[in-house]
Parts: C-alpha cells; structure tokens; sequence
C-alpha cells in the first residue's frame, strides 16, 4: 500500500507550479497517471522514488516512512526498495546487456535471477550487445528486465512506451500485464494513451496543473461501462465534415481511420484532436478475415 | 646534452598529473552535480590559473612556503617540509596550476551524461561512489583522457610558476623549459634548440594521440 501526500512548488514552463498530489494505491494494483505534458505526473513519480523532495509531505510505502517533512525523514533513493523504467531507458552504455543486469544485482544476491529474465524477456540473444546497437523495443525490454532484478514490490514506469511504434507497443504491453501478474507487483504507470491504459491498468489517476483532478477505477473513468456495447475503439478525430444533413468525422484508430456519421448537434461537441469513443451497440459488426 | 632537466620535467609531469587525476575527480564531480550557492565560488578559484599570470601565482605560494612566514614555518618545523627550491613544491604549485586543465573536461564529461543513468543506479540501492566509478566515469573516458593529457602537456609547458618557487637548482627544480631559458642567456643557442626541439616533437605527438583516439581514428585502424 503507498499512500502519498506532497507539495512541491516546482518551476515549469510558463511560470511556476504548485503541485498538490494526494492519494493511495493498494497492493498489487497497476495504476496509471494520465494528464496532458507538464501536468505533474512525472514529477509525483520521481518524489516517490526520492530523486526529487517534496517541499512538505509524507509518503508511506507498506508501513514504512520514506519521507516525512515533520519527522524529517527523507530515504534516500538506494533505500526506496522500487523498480524505476525511465523514458530514455537509462542503460549504461558501458555495459552489454547482460552486465547491465548483473549491475542491478544487490549484495549477496543469487544470479539465477538474471537468467531467469533474460529467458523470460526473450533477451538471450542480446545478451552480449551493447545498448546502442539495441533498437527501441529492445532497449525497453532490457530495462524492464533490469528493473526487476533487484526484485522490487513496485515497479514506477515513466511513459516507458512512448517512443515506441504500435506494434511493438502491444507487444510490450503483453509484457508488462505478465511481470505486473508474475511478479505480483504494485505497477505506476504514466501515459498519454488511453488505449494503453484501458488495456493495462485498474486505476486511473488524472493529473491538472499539479493537482489530481479526477480519479477512478478505468472502466468508470473513461465511461466504459455506460455503454454495453458490442464493440468499441478509442480513436482520435482528425476531421469533421458537414454535409447536407448530417456530419462526417473521421477518426483516427490505431493506424486505421474510419469515417463515421453524426448528427450535427452532436458534432457541435466534438473538435479536432479529441479522443473519442467509437462503438456499435444496435447492430452486430461483421467480421472478416483479413 | 644533459638529459636531467628533461626527465625531471617528465617526471614532475607524471606525478602532477597522477595526483591531480585524484584530486580533480572528487572536485568535477560535485561542481557537475552540486546546486550549492559556493559552487560559482569554487567553480572560480578552480579557473583563476587559467588567466591569472603564472608569476602571481608563484609569488604568492613563495611567500606563503616561506618557512619565515606562518603557514610555511608550520610545514617545516613540524611536518620538516621544505617547499621552496624543491621538488616537492613544484609538484604542489604544478597541481594548482594545472588544475583547471583536469576539472573542467571532467566536469563537462559529466553534466553532458543524462541524470537519469544516476538516477537509475541510485534507483538499484548503488552508492554515490559505486555509480561514479562504474558507471558515470566509464562513460566520459574520452574527457577523462582530455583531462589527463591536457594536464600532462601543460605541467611540461610550465615557467613562471616554477622559476618562482623552485628557481634553477639542477636535478631539483631546474626542468626543461628552465633549462632553455639558462642556455639562451648562456647564448648556447645549439642546446637550447636541442631541449626545445625534443618538447616540441612529444608535446605534438602526445595532443595528436589524443585528437586520434578521441576522433575513433585508433578504433578505426584497428577493424
């Protein structure tokens, strides 16, 4: 269990921010911060892992204080027992991938671990390379790996797929569901897709100007259970059209785009660059094999 | 010839540099990472020898070695050092002297590596020292080989500094670019050209290992 409460005045982008963050995240729950850039995610997430104090605050992870501004207690960031993945992946250019591992080794600690991730991660054959001749995926998988090898009871992932094309996305997201359930870990993620975050979290955490400003469990939050829905996909409008009678969006899902019909007061609603919801309830769609 | 003064030279270059090399990293270290209000201070005192004259320098440490004044006096009477017209203190003047040379590649070598590879050995239980010297040296070699032989060559090009505190006592104090300055108001033109043309050939031949290796020409040669 955290439970997290900090304050932090930080200086962002156009003039400073207060950031005001408090919640809670039971054990074994994968929970994702969503926010537009700037909003405070990522700040919240390097408080908890100790690379950036609070002004004011506590955090307590499992029982444990890592950080009291009363008590003045501050961990440092080694003794903060956490998994972080880092949007650059942080690998040590120095080290093949299979020292990078090791490195992560604590005292004492047995190395079958590491053998263990690299068959798990499928990174047998990269074991002798060194992170920059990796492509982007891999890297992603090396740094997974590496995170879990000190064996960490939270795992902190930093938009940790983001610069990353569909395909290999999914792929990775059936790798974090499987650590997250395999290592029965407490999961943090922060992304900006909500494909990703429907697929892989329970909670979801949404960030504005420092603050949380709504929260939820991810079907409720993203509306998902209101619509009983036979089918439905999260896409992005790229155009409305008007017609005679009716609107034309188009919208932009996974690498497809799909043209849909709406009526006029309802497409008043919608803008250019919303994320919307794309679902057929009255008829049954047609599948067919590609 | 007399080969003394060039091997003293040499020598004091090796040593100054070895030393440096230990004090400079802790020093680069915490001016790449500190946010402390001293650090401009200190950044400062560091870069004074870049542009302060040598002899100023030389002045100074003279006056503050001599064993009639307190700090010197302290030195000889319970340490018995002896830092003027010494070895030893050209070695003391030469790492203050060349120590900008040393900090600031280091320095520049760390600030440009991402705070993240930090973060993330801190974030595996690392030590401040285990992550310094596995993973954020390791990854600045070229600036760390920058820093050692722009010490190297600079401690071998020094005057000023050594003809004030160490004079031109030969086998002692008495290196190469003193020994030049001695033949050529001895009018010994012949020796003099001699030092100076064996200074020039290593000095050019050391920078140009350096650009090479830096410039992964060694690499490529040897695929």
């Amino acid at each position: 269990m955290i439970s997290l409460d900090v304050h932090k005045k930080l200086g962002s982008e156009g003039g400073c921010m207060s950031l005001d963050v408090q919640l809670s995240v039971d054990k074994r729950q994968f929970v994702s911060f969503y926010g537009e850039s700037g909003a405070g995610k990522t700040s919240t997430l390097r408080m908890l892992g100790g690379m950036l104090k609070p002004d004011s605050g506590r955090i307590v992870v499992n029982g444990e204080t890592w950080f009291d501004s009363e008590k003045r207690i501050n961990l440092r960031p080694q003794q903060r027992k956490l998994g972080y993945v880092f949007q650059d992946y942080a690998l040590f250019p120095n080290m093949t991938v299979e020292q990078n591992l090791e490195f992560a080794l604590f005292k004492n600690q047995d190395k079958k671990v590491i053998h263990e991730l690299i068959d798990f991660m499928a990174l047998g054959e990269l074991r002798y390379r060194k992170p920059e001749s990796l492509s982007g995926g891999q890297k992603q998988r090396v740094a997974l790996a590496r995170a879990m090898v000190p064996r960490p009871d939270i795992l902190v992932l930093d938009e940790p797929l983001s610069a990353l094309d569909v395909r290999m996305r999914t792929k990775l997201q059936e790798y974090l569901l499987l650590i997250h359930k395999e290592f029965k870990l407490t999961t943090l993620l922060v992304s900006h897709d909500i494909g990703e975050i429907v697929r892989l979290s329970d909670m979801v955490f949404e960030l504005h100007n420092g603050q949380v400003v709504r929260k939820g469990a991810t079907d409720e939050f993203f509306g998902l259970n209101k619509t009983s829905a036979k089918f439905r996909f999260s896409g992005e409008v790229l155009k409305i059209q008007q017609e005679d009678v009716f609107n034309v969006v188009s919208v932009l899902i996974g690498n497809d785009i799909i043209r849909v019909v709406v009526d006029p007061n309802e497409a008043n609603n919608l803008r250019v660059g919303d994320r919307v919801l794309v679902a057929s309830k009255a008829f049954n769609p047609i599948v067919q094999k590609l | 010839m007399d080969w003394e003064p060039l091997v003293l030279t040499f020598k004091l270059a090796l040593i100054t540099t070895a030393i440096l090399l230990v004090v400079a990293i802790p020093i680069a270290n915490w001016l790449a990472h500190s946010r402390s209000k001293l650090k401009p201070v200190v950044e400062t005192l560091v870069s004074m020898p870049l542009v302060l004259p040598p002899t100023v320098l030389g002045f100074y440490m003279l006056v503050a070695f001599s064993p009639e004044n307190a700090f010197g006096g302290w030195l000889n009477q319970h340490l018995g050092i002896k830092l003027i017209f010494s070895f030893g203190g050209l070695v003391v003047a030469s790492v203050i002297y060349s120590l900008p040379f040393m900090v600031q590649p280091i320095q520049a070598g760390l600030s440009s590596l991402a705070t993240t590879l930090r973060e993330a050995s801190y974030s595996m239980g690392k030590s401040k020292i285990t992550t310094l010297f596995k993973v954020l040296l390791p990854n600045i070699k070229p600036s760390l080989l920058t820093g050692v032989v722009l010490s190297f060559a600079h401690t071998v090009g020094e005057f000023g500094v050594v003809l004030m505190i160490g004079g031109n006592m030969p086998g002692k104090t008495k290196v190469a670019s003193i020994a030049i300055y001695d033949e050529v108001e001895a009018l010994n033109y012949g020796a003099a050209n001699s030092y100076s043309l064996i200074l020039f050939a290593i000095t050019f031949a050391i920078l140009l290992l350096v650009y090479m290796a830096n410039g992964g020409y060694l690499k490529r040669l040897n695929r």
